[in-house]
């Protein structure tokens, strides 16, 4: 299939990870947009109003890793529970199965319309194209979601999903669409997506959500939103389906409740979301609202492959986004860059272990290991060390490109060899002194240097090298220190 | 085999253990569902009603206090009028039947649709911590009456504010047994950052939250 994910040969977008990036990088509007993050000062503030916030980091992953230790145990409690209240539970193993399933479901139950809260689960499966395929109209509720909708494009962050965007760009796409007088501020454009939303909640047959998290002992989802869109989605149509991964699932609502507390300050900086629906099967006799179906799709699609491997830690992941609001590389760059549905270092660890290794080859190497991810994590999932073993895992299996392992060998054969390795660092001192000039700053490397002196000066070596100064070192009287 | 079977089936060989779920298994998490451990919380070293009326203003609603529930409807009245709102609202059915005949109030009964303005509701608790709303569903608590309108007046008992949301589910698990079909939580008005990340506030649902503290 043809998608923002793969060109018409199948290849994944994200392969061209370098290309991108430099894209982006001289891309005027991305940068301007870019400058408006400000969720890493959000989030600083919000976790000093609490005494033990890292205390509360380790509590949130030893709940992540419980269920991940039991996790088909869990699944099971869930589904049972689920099913007991009404909930129909189906489970998909692939990204094809889940946009069958949910066509399947709303073939069923005549659905024409669909109103969708978050779901990055969909953008996996490209679920907006799949039903809008089978002939029905999906309207995405989320602000940053719906802009990216009419604008054809996917989101470039997994909670603020079109920071990419500026107002300008916004206001053109509300006046194009809406064909209404183009609006000029934010709260106008704001209001106008509420009074045209508004009209698709009333309407639409089906709701579409993600879930935060699954209660195993209630058979609940868990659903948190700041718009209140995921309450709309979840009380307004005659159908409501959640998708959500098989790593969602949580024991106990202490248990969740605990990950609520880390979730939100480490997401937004606020001490809890303005809405979380907890919804455990369909609407009951009496009631005046709610869905009269309730399905739950339970996606593996790559995931359990994670467990018990070296790579298990990542599956604890909340999605706050956090590791990306505090990514160097990702400021500079934004979502696109990436090329799949997860940006910033987490998508950097799960993107090529659910699409495969070969067709992210850059992602694990997009870092500069500076762990700032790894200090944020809500539930100290391991980002540069998971990175780092991408990064073994390619030259294990000989994935990077010629050129850099005819230059790895080279290196081995001369580090090898002490007499030729101090003979070529003689010379490269040497060369490297001269090119340096009075100044001591080189301006230009020749060859792969050249990238690396683009935007700075490289300092110039002294001339003589470490083995040699040790050599000449003063000796100091007695000696044998 | 299905997807259920195979996807099960995949997690246990990864997990590297027997086909079926063993014995200790089950007793494992049959032990912490018992259990339902609390984990570690910052500091709940406060008065819960001080603290859930700071956090109410913290999440951006507004908050008065009344000393009985007699005195609601004008409570109801002040805030309306003050804020410049239409003295017109729909509520819960225990909250209509309070006497608004004197307030200048027009309250309906009824669940809210989406041209209503002014939503009232009682809550099923309210925790302190974080300042937070929680609604259980049933025939009488329309959830559609504090999403809908623009603006939310919610009615709280001093009774019901409980520290943190961990109590809100236990005392929730021991009044009512099975969670209702939705329980919500709601911790201020609708807002969102998507565009440029400047805040707005009134997103998809009210735009104002009016907490009214009762016997405090």
């Amino acid at each position: 299939m043809i998608s923002q994910h793969t060109d018409s040969t199948g290849t994944y977008a994200s392969v061209h990870f370098k290309s991108r990036a430099h894209d982006k990088l001289n891309d005027a509007k991305v940068q301007r947009a870019m400058r408006n993050f400000n969720l890493a000062a959000a989030r600083s503030r919000a976790v000093a109003e609490v005494d033990n916030f890292e205390d509360l980091r380790t509590a949130a992953a030893a709940i992540r890793d419980r269920s991940l230790a039991d996790l088909d145990v869990w699944l099971e409690r869930f589904e049972r529970e689920a099913t007991r209240r009404g909930t129909k539970v189906h489970w998909a193993e692939t990204h094809d199965d889940i946009n069958r399933i949910v066509i399947e479901i709303a073939k069923a139950a005549s659905v024409r319309k669909v109103i969708k809260s978050k779901s990055m689960v969909s953008e996996e499966s490209h679920l907006n194209a799949a039903l809008e395929g089978a002939g029905m109209q999906v309207v995405e509720t989320d602000l940053g979601e719906y802009i990216i909708q009419l604008a054809g494009e996917t989101p470039s962050h997994i909670i603020a999903p079109a920071i990419h965007k500026t107002r300008d760009d916004v206001a053109d796409l509300f006046h194009e669409h809406h064909k209404t007088p183009r609006k000029q501020s934010i709260s106008e454009l704001t209001m106008e997506a509420r009074k045209f939303l508004r009209e698709h909640f009333l309407s639409a047959d089906m709701g579409i959500s993600g879930s935060n998290f699954l209660i195993a002992e209630t058979g609940s989802t868990f659903i948190v939103t700041n718009e209140g869109n995921g309450r709309m989605t979840t009380t307004m149509p005659r159908v409501h389906v959640a998708i959500t991964g098989i790593e969602k699932v949580v024991p106990t609502l202490e248990d969740v409740s605990a990950l609520m507390r880390v979730l939100a300050r480490s997401a937004t900086g606020q001490s809890i979301s303005n809405y979380i629906s907890v919804n455990t099967g369909p609407k009951q006799p009496g009631d005046a609202d709610g869905p009269e179906e309730m399905h739950v799709i339970i996606v593996d699609a790559g995931r359990s492959q994670l467990i018990g491997s070296d790579m298990q830690e990542a599956l604890r992941c909340i999605r706050c986004g956090a590791c990306m609001n505090h990514c160097p590389v990702y400021q500079n760059i934004g979502g696109h860059a990436y090329g799949w549905v997860y940006p910033g270092p987490i998508g950097s660890v799960l993107t090529p272990n659910y699409i495969g290794l070969q067709n992210a080859l850059d992602l694990p190497n997009a870092a500069t290991l500076c762990n700032q991810c790894g200090v944020v994590c809500p539930v100290r999932i391991p980002l540069p060390d998971l990175m780092r073993k991408l990064r073994e895992k390619q030259v294990d299996r000989g994935l990077r490109p010629k050129s850099e392992r005819f230059a790895l060998k080279m290196w081995a054969w001369a580090a090898a060899r002490p007499g030729i390795y101090s003979l070529f660092t003689r010379i490269a001192a040497r060369v490297g002194k001269s090119m340096g000039g009075s100044g001591g700053l080189i301006h230009k490397l020749p060859g792969g240097g050249a990238g690396w002196t683009q935007d700075r000066d490289m300092p110039a070596p002294g001339g003589k090298t470490f083995r040699e100064l040790y050599a000449n070192r003063p000796s100091k009287g007695g000696g044998g220190r | 085999m299905s997807s259920r079977e195979a996807i099960l089936s995949r997690i246990r060989k990864a997990r590297g253990v027997a086909a079926e779920p063993t014995g200790a298994e089950q007793a494992r998490i049959e032990a912490h569902l018992r259990a339902r451990p609390i984990s570690t919380r910052p500091s709940l070293e406060w008065n819960p009603l001080e603290r859930f009326r700071e956090q109410c203003v913290r999440m951006s609603s507004t908050v008065d206090g009344v000393a009985t529930m007699s005195e609601v409807p004008a409570a109801v009245a002040r805030y309306l009028s003050s804020a410049k709102l239409p003295m017109q609202a729909v509520a819960w059915p225990g909250i209509a039947a309070l006497d608004w005949s004197a307030s200048g109030v027009a309250v309906e009964g009824r669940p809210a649709g989406g041209d209503d303005l002014v939503g009232i509701t009682g809550v099923h608790l309210a925790i302190a911590e974080t300042g937070t709303l929680m609604f259980l569903s049933s025939p009488t608590t329309y959830a559609a009456t504090s999403l809908l309108p623009e603006t939310h007046i919610a009615v709280v008992p001093v009774g019901v504010i409980v520290p943190a949301m961990e109590e809100a589910w236990d005392r929730t698990r021991r009044e009512t047994g099975d969670l209702p079909r939705a329980v919500n939580f709601v911790s201020g008005p609708s807002r969102t950052a998507d565009i440029e990340g400047q805040l707005q506030i009134g997103a998809h649902g009210p735009f104002r939250v009016h907490v009214i503290v009762v016997g405090a």
